[in-house]
């Protein structure tokens, strides 16, 4: 209680306001100070009042011999994954709690999530509402079941204060196409820092897949907790919807030569050049929907992986075991695919050794992998990832951006 | 001559140090070691700089909502910067300082400047700051 009443002196609030449910970011082991902080919790008797999911932990669970070197951390980081379970948490361990029917909160609903680009989709996508909450903060609001009443909780700090218009040379080929989405949000986060922009000049009825890209982007490169896409999130109907009738603080038009740049700098190899060799492809950051599974078979199309390149996908084990119900999951692990549960690849050390470049179609993972997991990384779309697998080599896809 | 300035606590506590300042907003998860306090964000300019002990100043931060544990773990390995100083509020530094403060007793000051008293620091630049939220530049 302490925490969320510092949580609201912080945030300005006047009182606190309950919520309906939470999802919890402080499962991931960071070293001992996050088993300390869980034991005062448990000792305390501490249970959570409002159902609460997890958020990814140190390891997988289901599949733990996947994870390679020093045991400790993992003994530890299962650890600590047990005890939030034992304060009344629900075993979800998914960065992407808003693909689970029972676990999404609908419009309006007031809740605390914790997970930069869960907070993101909670408030741009389902239109529910949370603060940019983060470890300790989270289990504290899940056992008191009170957030403080302030930021995004208030329908006033909801409002587009920067209006971003995707420009007139970005070809059709290129909106239409899946590689855009964590690019702009590369762009939305470095444009915005934490403020609400709406995003204006994309397809209407964009899908979910394609914003929860770009808000995990965005909070990676920025501290968005909300952006509204003018007609595909739930409170940007319109742009003045978005703007709630109110004045921009700022307007800008993001160019194709801006999302290139922001394209280029995801990627960290050198030599990053068509052919380049690549030893592995990791896809699903966040947590693959079963969508996202089922494109993943369509652009192998029955082929396998080079050899000696590793394909690896990162998913939620409720997704899985729905992937394990339509065969999906067996079908990708006959082609020889990895399928990783309750963690994630640029988190635990579960990737083969190789001193050649990590491929991904994540803006996040492409943003964190080579401070977390020391690998080069190249960026593309999913099928440029799936194609270099395939190959071998990097294959790049000339014509989505516009020719080369 | 040296001056003051009074920043809005987030988290209490008196320091002393010198100041890095950040170029660009930094996560600290991902950006920076709690083992060693290290800046490792590999596209950060000031790759490699350690914030061990030392005033980090930085306009507002980015990205993970797990930087409240890595600033607390690199508080109990004694690798946490000395002090935060900020142009914007952040609920997850400020946390992460008030749980390092009760689980070690070890007090890590969050404050938030004005724009304009927080432009004025310069790299290495000595500075004290009290119980209060006084800031004294050296």
């Amino acid at each position: 209680m302490r925490l969320v009443v510092r949580a609201a002196e912080v945030l300005g609030a006047e009182r606190l306001i309950p919520i309906t449910g939470a999802h919890v970011d402080s499962c991931l082991y960071h070293g001992e100070a996050t088993i300390d902080f869980v034991d005062r919790l448990v000792d305390g008797g501490a249970k959570v009042a409002v159902p609460t999911t997890l958020n990814v932990g140190a390891l997988d669970l289901l599949h733990p011999e996947l994870w390679r070197g020093d045991p400790h951390p993992a003994e530890r980081g299962r650890l600590l994954m047990e005890r939030y379970r034992s304060l009344g948490c629900l075993p979800t361990y998914t960065c992407a709690p808003y693909q689970l029917a029972s676990a999404r909160p609908s419009f309006g609903e007031q809740v605390a999530w914790a997970e930069s680009n869960a907070i993101v989709f909670c408030n741009s996508v389902l239109g529910a509402r949370t603060e940019r909450y983060g470890d300790f903060t989270d289990i504290a609001c899940a056992i008191t079941g009170l957030v403080p009443d302030a930021g995004l909780h208030r329908t006033d700090a909801r409002r587009a204060v920067l209006v971003l218009t995707l420009g007139e040379d970005v070809p059709e080929r290129l909106r239409e196409s899946d590689d855009l989405y964590p690019v702009l949000g590369i762009v939305l986060g470095r444009r915005a820092g934490r403020r609400v922009a709406a995003l204006d000049g994309l397809p209407p009825g964009l899908s979910e897949d394609r914003l929860k890209a770009i808000g995990a982007a965005a909070a990676s490169s920025g501290a968005v907790a909300m952006f509204h896409a003018v007609g595909s999130t739930p409170e940007a109907p319109t742009l003045e919807a978005a703007l709630q009738g109110a004045e921009p603080e700022e307007t800008a038009t993001v160019s194709l030569a801006e999302l290139r740049q922001a394209r280029d700098e995801l990627s960290t190899a050198e030599g990053g050049s068509p052919g380049t060799p690549i030893g592995t492809v990791s896809l699903g950051t966040p947590h693959a929907s079963l969508a996202e599974l089922q494109r993943i078979e369509v652009e192998l199309a029955g082929a396998r992986p080079a050899p000696g390149v590793e394909l690896l996908v990162s998913t939620g084990r409720q997704i899985l075991a729905e992937a394990e119900e339509v065969g999906i999951a067996g079908r990708l692990r006959a082609l020889g695919v990895e399928l990783l549960v309750d963690t994630c690849s640029y988190i635990a050390p579960v990737l083969r050794p190789s001193p050649l470049p990590a491929m991904t179609d994540s803006g996040k993972w492409a943003f964190y992998a080579p401070a977390n997991i020391g690998r080069e990384v190249i960026f593309g779309s999913t099928r440029e990832c799936i194609r270099s697998a395939i190959d071998g080599r990097l294959w790049r896809d000339a014509e989505s951006w516009g020719g080369p | 001559m040296g001056r003051a300035v009074r920043g809005r606590v987030l988290a209490a506590g008196a320091a002393s140090g010198s100041a890095m300042v950040l170029r660009e907003p930094l996560s600290l998860w991902g950006g920076m070691d709690p083992e060693t306090g290290e800046l490792i964000d590999v596209r950060h300019p000031q790759r490699g700089a350690s914030l061990a002990g030392r005033i980090v100043v930085m306009r507002e931060t980015r990205g993970s909502s797990s930087s409240s544990s890595v600033l607390a773990e690199a508080v109990r390995g004694g690798h946490a910067p000395a002090a935060i100083l900020l142009a914007e509020a952040d609920l997850i530094l400020a946390v992460g300082a008030m749980v390092a403060e009760e689980l070690y007793g070890v007090r890590v000051p969050v404050l938030v400047l004005s724009p304009t008293d927080l432009a004025q620091i310069r790299q290495d630049q000595g500075i004290d700051i009290s119980e209060a939220g006084e800031v004294a530049l050296r």
